[in-house]
């Protein structure tokens, strides 16, 4: 048993930290907020060239045919350094649905293109009921033709393509989508985070392809969402600890009563409260790693574990951060709302505490059950 | 990174868990008796049935896996000791005792030592043919232990010591104690302190035990009356004690926090009884969101906690001593499962209400588990002193500000 990541993945979060230390900065994620662009293209072309989109996909698909330990260690890089790139909307969105889903032919025609970057990909579930499950989708796929109206898509603007739960025939299936076609109309969406632009896309009579088998929407989603969200779990856990790191740097250099605010137990104590959370989180994150990577039984219980933790520290680390601040932290010029915001975006996209516990919950009776 | 088995350790699994199946018995489903904590006071039969179950362990190579050969141990590796430690878990053994002992005073002897004393203590401490005990807390020296007083006094060959420790676990049935005194009254605190190891046997002794908020006495007042302790009884220097002591605390954190047998399958199950059996607006518990996404949560950070044991472990293994990364466990384990015995307490109802084996659920073992954890949140450092320790030496912070450090003990301000 070794329950840590091995040299390989330290070395590449070592060349990860150092590209992305210069590149993702708050700096430009501030500059970003104020600009119509979609997202960060010098760093998205940075992140094509060093191979990171195909980390985890097979070779075969275009891909690099590393691991998911790899994969997870970029995941958490992006978080800290707050890039603010389609990546975890085409590759952690994405290009899971289609390995989950996509028959052969599909995978060798969209992988390739979603690794070297010529498409960018994303998840169009949601819609005005704020779900994603049957009760909450209306857009509908008649011979073919999708109808419905999205919101929020992460990187819709700039998105190629759509993995799209829609109802058809049989009910809840997954289509992919052109994007480019006529009759897909997108608009940006008004959002508390304003690096990673959300968009609504309207949908009318635009050619949909079927994405694994018709009527099987629920099953295929629940299983790529689960790999979906340990990946993302670990770019929160990436916020959550550049939360506690920018916190506690700030305790040492405030000074307040003639002391640093940091030897003040009341703020030292918070600090190593955010700390713990990080650390919790950090080894559930660990067991969703391991899961996707050699484990696909206990992927499900890895994946609501890993998100519960995540979401958590995230959460308590992204509030306490701007509350250390004090004063400046209520300020747009300083940097604790971006973590904050990411925070809630991060939450909201694929479902809070509450939604994975009811999920683990099951799962773990089904596993006793069995 | 691998969750699973080597095939070294897959084999050494097995080895254990064959031993356990003739020497021990499985542990039921419905047994919950590793929830209970600090209830009844230890007697002859217990300590003798907790001896012999070690001394068989000790036998077949068992006792302290990760000790050195040449002290006795079985050499092996901290991922054995924690294979062992959940197999054995499986199976009904009686309390241990020799945590102290094995988890504490052993390492720390083992460190500080002389090979003489290392020779004369720690076998008889492996096989569990004598149990040890802690003499560190006093009245006036609880979270600030550097700021204890019982003064030790050379004379000839010997030590005189007086004054009086608390919160001695086991001080009734253990023959040695590790014991920290004041030597020297003129120094600053941390300076003036020596460590000791003492015959609980040793005349002037006198124990007396505490009654603890479960009804129970488990905790002992120990004093001391110009009791003799020869110098060869002495750890490490003169004046060394205090970094004696920090080897013995960091141990103790570890073993606070990693030892205390209760685990996430076991919550779960545990509190899935309850939530079938007990009733929410009619319907059962477990039909209750609330009541679901509590028991969800509550199994999520326990499994968190075994998960960062294990990285911890890991990390250990590839070299270091125990650090402050056991605050993280220690400060955790003791909240959470008094938020967990709450939650199962409320789930009853009316019924939360009773106490001892006859209650309705779970034979009172919420009620139980509820009143010790206060224990656990205080020994072996408080969670708020976790706290400090996680704050000034993991992440860094300044320490507080503090009049008594550099100021001979005798001119500390006291209450």
């Amino acid at each position: 048993m070794n329950f840590l990541f091995d040299d390989d993945q330290n070395m590449l979060r070592d060349a990860a930290k150092k590209l992305l230390r210069d590149k993702a900065t708050f700096e430009s994620a501030h500059q970003h907020m104020d600009r119509e662009s979609d997202y960060d293209k010098d760093l998205w072309k940075l992140m094509i060239d060093n191979g990171w989109l195909g980390i985890a996909v097979p070779e075969e698909y275009g891909g690099s045919g590393m691991t998911y330990l790899d994969l997870a260690v970029v995941a958490e890089e992006l978080g800290y350094y707050y890039a603010h790139t389609p990546f975890s909307a085409s590759i952690f969105g994405a290009v899971e649905a289609i390995m989950t889903a996509g028959t052969e032919k599909q995978k060798h025609e969209y992988l390739p293109k979603l690794v070297n970057g010529d498409l960018i990909g994303t998840l169009a579930l949601y819609e005005k009921a704020g779900r994603y499950d049957v009760a909450g989708i209306s857009a509908e796929v008649k011979n073919g033709k999708l109808n419905g109206t999205k919101l929020p898509v992460s990187d819709g603007l700039c998105a190629d393509v759509a993995v799209v739960a829609a109802k058809g025939t049989k009910g809840l299936s997954l289509y992919l989508v052109d994007l480019k076609q006529s009759g897909v109309s997108r608009s940006l969406l008004k959002t508390m985070e304003v690096t990673r632009k959300q968009a609504t896309i309207n949908f009318e009579n635009v050619d949909a392809i079927l994405l694994g088998a018709e009527g099987e929407g629920e099953s295929l989603l629940e299983a790529s969402i689960n790999r979906t969200a340990i990946l993302v779990a670990f770019e929160q856990l990436g916020g959550a600890q550049r939360s506690l790191d920018m916190a506690r740097d700030y305790a040492i250099e405030r000074y307040a009563f003639g002391r640093q605010i940091g030897s003040y137990q009341a703020i030292k104590h918070r600090l190593a409260d955010m700390y713990v959370k990080v650390e919790m989180a950090r080894s559930n994150c660990f067991f969703g790693a391991w899961a996707l990577t050699s484990s696909a039984d206990d992927i499900a219980e890895a994946a609501a574990v890993s998100r519960i933790g995540a979401v958590d520290a995230f959460a308590y680390a992204a509030q306490e951060n701007v509350q250390i601040h004090g004063g400046i932290g209520f300020t747009w010029e300083a940097d604790p709302h971006l973590l904050l915001k990411r925070m809630k975006l991060q939450e909201a996209l694929l479902g809070g505490g509450g939604v994975w516990k009811e999920k683990l919950y099951k799962v773990l009776s089904s596993k006793q059950a069995a | 990174m691998d969750f699973n088995d080597s095939p070294k350790e897959a084999a050494f699994r097995k080895e254990v868990q064959e031993w356990l199946d003739a020497n021990a018995e499985k542990r039921g489903p419905d047994d919950s008796s590793a929830l209970s904590m600090f209830s009844e006071r230890e007697n002859p039969e217990m300590i003798a049935e907790c001896k012999a179950w070690q001394r068989k362990k000790a036998d077949a190579g068992w006792a302290c896996i990760t000790w050195p050969k040449d002290v006795g141990g079985r050499g092996g590796s901290l991922m054995e000791n924690i294979i062992f430690g959940q197999e054995e878990a499986k199976y009904i053994t009686p309390a241990n005792i020799f945590m102290i002992g094995l988890g504490m005073a052993g390492p720390t002897i083992q460190v500080h030592g002389t090979p003489e004393q290392k020779k004369k203590w720690l076998p008889s401490m492996l096989r569990g043919d004598v149990v040890w005990c802690q003499l560190f807390s006093e009245p006036a020296a609880g979270s600030d232990l550097a700021g204890l007083r019982t003064r030790a006094v050379k004379d000839g060959d010997d030590w005189i010591v007086n004054g009086q420790k608390v919160w001695t676990s086991g001080a009734h049935y253990c023959r040695w104690g590790i014991l920290v005194t004041r030597s020297d009254f003129d120094l600053p605190k941390h300076k003036g302190l020596t460590y000791f190891v003492v015959d609980m046997e040793s005349p002037g002794i006198e124990v007396r035990p505490i009654k603890q908020i479960t009804g129970g006495s488990n905790f002992n007042e120990v004093f001391f009356t110009d009791v003799r302790i020869p110098d060869e009884n002495r750890l490490d220097r003169v004046g060394n004690g205090w970094s004696v002591s920090l080897t013995t605390l960091m141990n103790e954190r570890m073993s606070i926090g990693g030892g205390m047998g209760i685990g996430s399958e076991m919550i779960l199950a545990e509190l899935q009884r309850v939530a079938e059996d007990a009733y929410v607006d009619g319907v059962p518990a477990k039909e209750n969101p609330v009541v679901r996404q509590k028991i969800a949560e509550f199994y999520s950070r326990m499994k968190a906690m075994e998960l960062t044991v294990n990285r911890t472990l890991s990390a250990l293994s590839k070299g270091g001593m125990p650090g402050s990364e056991s605050s993280i466990i220690k400060v955790t384990m003791g909240i959470l499962l008094q938020e967990i015995a709450a939650f199962a307490m409320e789930m009853q109802g009316g019924l939360g209400a009773e106490f001892g084996e006859d209650a309705s659920f779970s034979h009172g073992m919420w009620q139980e588990l509820y009143l010790g954890i206060p224990a656990i949140r205080i020994a072996g450092g408080t969670d708020e002193v976790q706290r400090n320790i996680i704050g000034e030496r993991v992440l860094g912070l300044p320490a507080e500000q503090r009049i008594d450090k550099a100021v001979p003990f005798n001119e500390i301000p006291t209450g």
